[in-house]
């Protein structure tokens, strides 16, 4: 009799959430971090409005709006990438290096006296062979992943520039990708069809196969992943490769973009691509997150670069803006999980 | 050997302590004497441990009265209990391996000199003094790392002496000891005895307190027993107060199973702590693996899943010898081995009722490695139903379920390799009565469909209420095998203290 009690009351409470009443908490439950998304649109909007000239902003139009997601394009396909890799409780530091080589390796092909149409191979290879390499050092030496990326962010640094002899790479005739950065499709840039892509693409990986599943379970409880028969290892291996992938892929797409490459490409891009992935909600310990997630938290970062500098506040201050707004929101985003276990 | 009438210096009486809704102690007392060593036995988790952190003021009793030298007293923390001369020597040593011997004893103490300078000739001379009385092989200004675990334990000890232990407190001392390093620290513990400290000694190894202990007081499941004086505690009657428990219609056993085929065989299986062991394992069959905590049950069955590699031996499955060297190869032959440690080694708390039902039978639900949805789903609903799990759906998140839930889940994922040999290990530890019920059951329902089960279980009454026949480990050995009127708590006991009688 006790127990049954017991259950009915058990059932009941597990049917709490399906009555009326919206609270705060439960909204952002459901949506997670867009609702800042949107309340920082609007706020923007009325900013631009106040301070400018004439009373109008020029925020909130078309042309910005496409402005913003093309900017936001390349930070998402790093972001990517990198949810992959903190979705099994690993980082990825060396995203802005790994794009610098493949830039620059990508450039160098590109040349009249070498093999243009090679290119987006090149690109695309260098960064996986690249992500490859850590995740080899990672998975089988065992080696810590803040460690062995800090260094190989620091290795490929200065390969980048060595491959670039120290200068530039430029090169104004690249007809086998230059529509990557310069180029439209239904109105639409293609670097922000790429970064869509990217985002679906990782969203089909992680949410529809047996290696999505795995990368969650190996973030989170590698032991237990072991013991179901999961190769931790050839897990590790793969989403290392993929942020690699997704960095040669930001390396087209910053090259094709500027025409040209050097070993300072990149730098300071795999913070950017960090914040993304904890301001869309992903948990650094693991095996908590979503890529969209992510691609909300790459859209806030764009969002607050664009219109910090349309309001003409200067870089100084843009940096403390953005550093303030990431840890408020990753605030809200441990009272939101508090509110919603309670 | 030394007088029993010694001068009572510590007593407790009445001790009460709940955590959460789990009563650990009730009404328990303990009267130390001066000049003693007092052993205190019981099973595990009788309270033996909790006991004694109330004492060092680690935890607080929710009832009850600690005297010291008749006088009732508080202790709130670790360092009240020092105040009061009560020292606790932990099971895992808690020596800063970067810090000396002479540094390690003065931990938290160091003597000072003008503005705070830490007197280092002092506290090398007055630690060199003390180890010299222990009879220590070692310098004070020796670094911690170098030592081994009994020169680590003795500069626990001499830690002890500096604050001018009364009571010390030492919690199976021997687990890591070879028998030489166990001579020397039986000497040290006479000798202590002899200057008057009074010692509280928690073992299981029952030579060990015939030998030391001038009186045993006996725990069971959080309630004092009894005292014996020193003749009265021979180990039949120790043993017998330990378990001294009723057996409920509980366990469901009436139902007589012919084995069938031999599922596993496992000889000479050995490694790391484990020494080879064999036996086997027929179809139909619920095989109890009996034996103290740390006697390497754990151990052996993580050897025959892969998850640790064996070092010797081999493992036939249905009569053909196969390789396990990774936890992959034991699941395609149709070994499963649901861990002990379930929130650290079996769940992904963080994930759905669905991922951690199906997480090992993803590629049989998928094409291509494309996940097949409705598919898991009906696969997670129907193992939901068929354990009565009492979670919101496939969809719900297993952290939030209670401890009986999580394990039914884990079983299930297991259950859904549709395994040929299941090894459980503590499958019911944690869990409320109605679970452990249905735990029970589910172990009879997979006996009758011929699985072989294995069940390394520490709670006695289980392992004799649900297995055939159980195997008993003590040390890294296998022991015996007790089934049929052999099979009783006493002698699962005996054989796993590596006690003669009885």
């Amino acid at each position: 009799m006790n127990v049954k009690a017991l259950n009915l009351k058990s059932l009941n409470s597990k049917a709490d959430p399906a009555k009326p009443g919206i609270t705060a908490a439960r909204v952002f439950g459901a949506l997670g971090m867009l609702p800042v998304l949107v309340l920082l649109y609007i706020g923007f909007y009325f900013l631009t409005q106040q301070f400018s000239d004439d009373g109008i902003s020029n925020f909130a139009t078309v042309d910005n709006t496409m402005n913003i997601l093309r900017q936001t394009s390349i930070n998402l396909v790093l972001a990517a990438g990198m949810t992959f890799v903190i979705l099994t409780a690993g980082i990825d530091l060396s995203v802005g290096s790994m794009l610098a080589v493949s830039a620059v390796l990508g450039m160098l092909v590109s040349l009249p006296d070498s093999f243009p149409s090679l290119s987006l191979p090149v690109f695309l290879l260098a960064g996986t062979a690249l992500g490859l390499l850590n995740g080899a050092l990672i998975a089988y030496l065992r080696i810590n992943p803040f460690v062995v990326t800090l260094g190989t962010m620091t290795a490929l640094r200065g390969a980048a520039y060595l491959f670039a002899d120290g200068t530039t790479v430029l090169n104004r005739d690249i007809p086998s990708f230059e529509w990557i950065g310069n180029g439209d499709f239904l109105g639409l840039p293609w670097l922000v069809w790429l970064a869509a892509a990217v985002v679906v693409a990782s969203w089909f990986i992680l949410r529809r196969t047996v290696l999505g599943m795995h990368i969650y379970a190996v973030g989170g409880n590698p032991q237990a992943a072991r013991l179901t028969g999961i190769k931790v290892p050839l897990v590790l291996l793969f989403v290392y490769a993929m942020s690699g992938l997704c960095a040669g892929l930001g390396g087209a797409m910053s090259a094709s973009r500027l025409y040209g490459a050097n070993g300072n490409w990149g730098t300071g891009y795999e913070l950017d691509a960090i914040a993304a992935v904890v301001l869309g909600g992903t948990s650094l310990m693991g095996g908590v997150g979503s890529i969209w997630g992510t691609a909300i938290g790459a859209l806030i970062i764009g969002l607050m670069n664009n219109g910090l500098t349309i309001l003409g506040l200067s870089s100084f201050w843009q940096y403390v803006a953005k550093g303030v707004v990431i840890v408020l929101a990753v605030m809200l985003d441990k009272w939101r999980h508090q509110s919603s276990t309670n | 050997m030394s007088d029993s009438t010694g001068e009572v210096v510590l007593e407790m009486e009445n001790i009460d302590k709940r955590f959460g809704a789990a009563q650990v102690l009730k009404g328990v007392k303990l009267c130390i004497r001066s000049g003693e060593v007092h052993a205190l036995m019981g099973e595990n988790g009788a309270g033996k441990s909790t006991l004694m952190k109330i004492l060092a003021g680690v935890y607080q009793p929710d009832g009850g009265e600690i005297r010291v030298d008749g006088k009732p007293v508080r202790i709130g923390d670790p360092a009240a209990a020092r105040r009061h001369g009560i020292n606790l020597i932990y099971q895992e040593l808690s020596v800063a391996p970067n810090l000396t011997v002479a540094e390690n004893v003065f931990m938290g103490a160091e003597p000072r000199r003008a503005f705070g300078i830490v007197d280092v000739p002092a506290m090398n001379r007055r630690t060199a003094e003390v180890l010299a009385t222990l009879g220590a092989r070692f310098a004070p200004d020796t670094p911690a790392s170098e030592l081994s675990i009994a020169d680590q334990q003795q500069v626990e000890i001499a830690r002890a002496l500096i604050h001018k232990s009364r009571v010390l407190i030492m919690d199976e001392p021997t687990a890591a000891l070879s028998d030489r390093e166990t001579d020397r620290l039986f000497e040290v513990v006479r000798q202590l005895r002899a200057e008057g400290i009074a010692i509280i000694y928690i073992s299981h190894r029952m030579a060990e307190v015939r030998l030391l202990a001038d009186r045993v007081t006996v725990l069971r499941d959080g309630s004092y027993v009894g005292e014996l004086e020193r003749e009265q505690a021979v180990p039949a009657r120790v043993v017998q107060m330990m378990v001294g428990r009723e057996l409920g219609g509980f366990y469901e056993h009436d139902k007589v199973r012919t084995p069938g085929a031999i599922r596993l065989r496992v000889a000479g299986v050995g490694g790391g702590k484990v020494r080879p062991a064999s036996f086997e394992l027929r179809a139909g069959e619920v095989v109890g693996l009996a034996g103290l905590v740390g006697a390497g049950r754990t151990e052996l069955a993580r050897l025959i899943f892969g998850a640790d590699r064996a070092s010797a031996g081999s493992v036939e499955v249905d009569g053909k010898r196969v390789d396990i060297g990774n936890p992959g190869a034991a699941i395609r032959l149709g070994v499963a081995y649901v861990p002990e440690d379930r929130k650290g080694q079996g769940l992904f708390l963080q994930l759905s009722a669905l991922a951690n039902t199906t997480m090992n039978v993803l590629g049989r639900h998928s094409r291509w490695g494309v996940l097949q949805h409705t598919a898991l789903n009906g696969v997670t609903r129907k193992a939901i139903d068929r354990l009565a799990v009492k979670v919101s759906g496939p969809a719900g998140i297993v952290g939030g379920l209670s401890g009986g839930n999580q394990q039914k889940l884990l079983l299930a994922r297991w259950l859904e390799i549709g395994p040929r040999v299941l090894i459980l290990d503590e499958p019911t530890r944690g869990v409320d009565i109605g679970a452990k019920h249905e735990i029970y059951r589910i172990i009879h329902e997979l006996a009758d469909a011929v699985v072989a089960v294995l069940c390394i279980s520490s709670e006695l009454p289980e392992v004799i209420g649900i297995c055939d026949r159980v195997l008993v480990m003590c040390e890294g050995s296998l022991m015996g095998c007790l089934a049929g009127d052999a099979l009783t708590q006493e002698n699962i006991m005996a054989l796993a203290t590596h006690a003669q009688a009885a």
